[in-house]
């Protein structure tokens, strides 16, 4: 047991430097989920019907196919078919980041549906192109509204980073596993692990709760709003 | 009024959706300060005419001259432009949920007029207080009452300068108490010489504003004239019944 702690204590900041790597594959993941949500939730709504289609596919292909097939297709498929010379870092935070956009996609467009349609009516009866309406009416308020489920997204992305060690980028898990191979100290190692990935979750989950808080509209409730 | 200058011409216009007939071959001339009041049964196509004036609803064919010049409604540039002439009030406001009730009015002179922050905001505290809602500028459409929606929607549309107003059934969805207040502002417009379309089944708007009632039934206006004469004692026209069946309402609610 004293030698289980001593592991895990000598091997805590080498494992919390995984974080930094794991924080990154999730923030980059995120936004770039986010930049590919918000356009194709657009596109799902109010596009016509071949860019529906053409979206639909996205969604229903990084729907269907597991994350560590897609890992394992770009980083030592597509890519290096492509001639590009990307980082195992790089690789994981694109697929992880076209994957959660495609559900990013899907949060959207129904927030964008359970928008009362009026408000569009009323954006463009004052003036306002389709974009207009879009940019400054529709999105400021279905962000608002999607927040807990994007804080869903954001729990079950950074989970998913860990299949990163796949590839070899070397976050908590691959540095884990890495420790664990040489002292034998599974148990307690991977208890720490777990404990460093369920406290990123946590942290991550009660700021976007305070985002919520701080963003919500007064008087609106989140839910049902006529 | 035929002397007067002719700011909004609509030439047959005709809307169907799938197979039903919503609007068949409408044809209206709306003198500048004129007030016109759409009268009918429900599904008589008074929303549909409305939204296709000011093009929420592309027309399937007809003609909108608007200041002697004609829309095309291919041209989305056109459009734009019609709609910022032409005001629009709805039934359920349609306030924007994430703005408080000055920025409701800023944003479009903002992002559709380019106005600098600060002269839409001056502009949006006048209209506030012609409604009478210059104390309530940063309330959220969720703290307002519906009285008080319908009259900063009211400001909105007026902030834009708008040629027309048109307004569809702007004190149905307020319950009676709340009428009152969105009365008062619509007759201001009025003494102000506000060109307006509006339908309405408001018995008060009908008899005391409208230069003319068009009665409108299945996509047609079948009956037109000023009150005094489709309204008079003994005239067996539509728009009678239909205003004595108000009443009645009003009675039996009153």
């Amino acid at each position: 047991m004293q030698n289980a702690l001593s592991v895990v204590l000598d091997s805590l900041p080498y494992l919390l430097q995984g974080s930094f790597l794991t924080a990154g594959i999730v923030v980059f993941a995120m936004f770039l989920g986010l930049f590919i949500g918000i356009f194709m939730s657009v596109g799902l709504v109010y596009g016509n019907r071949f860019i529906r289609y053409i979206l639909t596919a996205y969604v229903w292909i990084f729907r269907g196919v597991p994350v560590v097939v897609l890992l394992f297709l770009f980083y030592f498929g597509l890519f290096s078919f492509l001639g590009l010379n990307f980082s195992a870092f790089a690789t994981v935070s694109i697929v992880l980041g076209m994957t959660t956009g495609a559900y990013q996609a899907n949060i959207f467009k129904g927030a964008i549906l359970s928008l009362p349609h009026g408000q569009f009516k009323a954006a463009s009866g004052l003036g306002m192109s389709d974009m207009q309406a879009i940019k400054n009416i529709v999105l400021p308020q279905i962000l608002r509204m999607s927040i807990p489920a994007w804080s869903n997204e954001y729990s079950i992305i950074l989970k998913d980073s860990a299949l990163a060690f796949v590839i070899g980028a070397p976050e908590i898990m691959a540095r884990t596993q890495f420790v664990a191979s040489r002292t034998y100290q599974h148990l307690s190692l991977y208890i720490t692990a777990g404990i460093i990935y369920f406290l990123l979750t946590w942290a991550g989950v009660i700021g976007l709760r305070k985002l919520e808080q701080y963003v919500r509209i007064p008087g609106y409730s989140q839910h049902g709003n006529q | 009024m035929t002397e007067k200058m002719v700011i909004l011409r609509v030439n047959n216009l005709s809307k169907s959706f799938g197979d039903s007939t919503i609007l068949n071959s409408v044809s209206i001339e709306l003198a500048k300060g004129e007030i016109k009041v759409l009268i009918g049964p429900s599904g008589g196509g008074k929303s549909t005419l409305l939204q296709c004036i000011n093009c929420l609803v592309v027309p399937d064919a007809g003609e909108i001259e608007l200041d002697n010049a004609r829309i095309q409604f291919t041209r989305k540039q056109d459009i734009y432009r019609l709609r910022q002439q032409v005001g629009m009030i709805f039934q359920d406001f349609n306030l924007f949920d994430h703005l408080t009730a000055l920025d409701n009015i800023t944003i479009a002179l903002r992002k559709v007029k380019k106005m600098p922050k600060k002269e839409a905001e001056k502009r949006a505290r006048l209209e506030l207080e012609q409604v009478g809602l210059g104390d309530k500028e940063t309330l959220y459409p969720a703290q307002l009452s519906g009285g008080q929606k319908q009259r900063v929607a009211i400001a909105r549309a007026l902030a834009m300068d708008p040629k027309i107003l048109l307004l569809d059934e702007p004190t149905s969805a307020l319950d009676p108490t709340l009428i009152g207040e969105v009365i008062s502002v619509i007759k201001g417009l009025a003494v102000k010489g506000m060109t307006m379309i509006m339908a309405t089944h408001q018995i008060s708007l009908i008899y005391n504003l409208a230069d003319e009632i068009l009665f409108m039934e299945n996509g047609r206006i079948v009956e037109q004239g000023p009150p005094a004469a489709l309204l008079a004692a003994g005239n067996k026209s539509k728009s009678q019944g239909f205003c004595d069946r108000l009443n009645e309402l009003s009675e039996v609610e009153g």
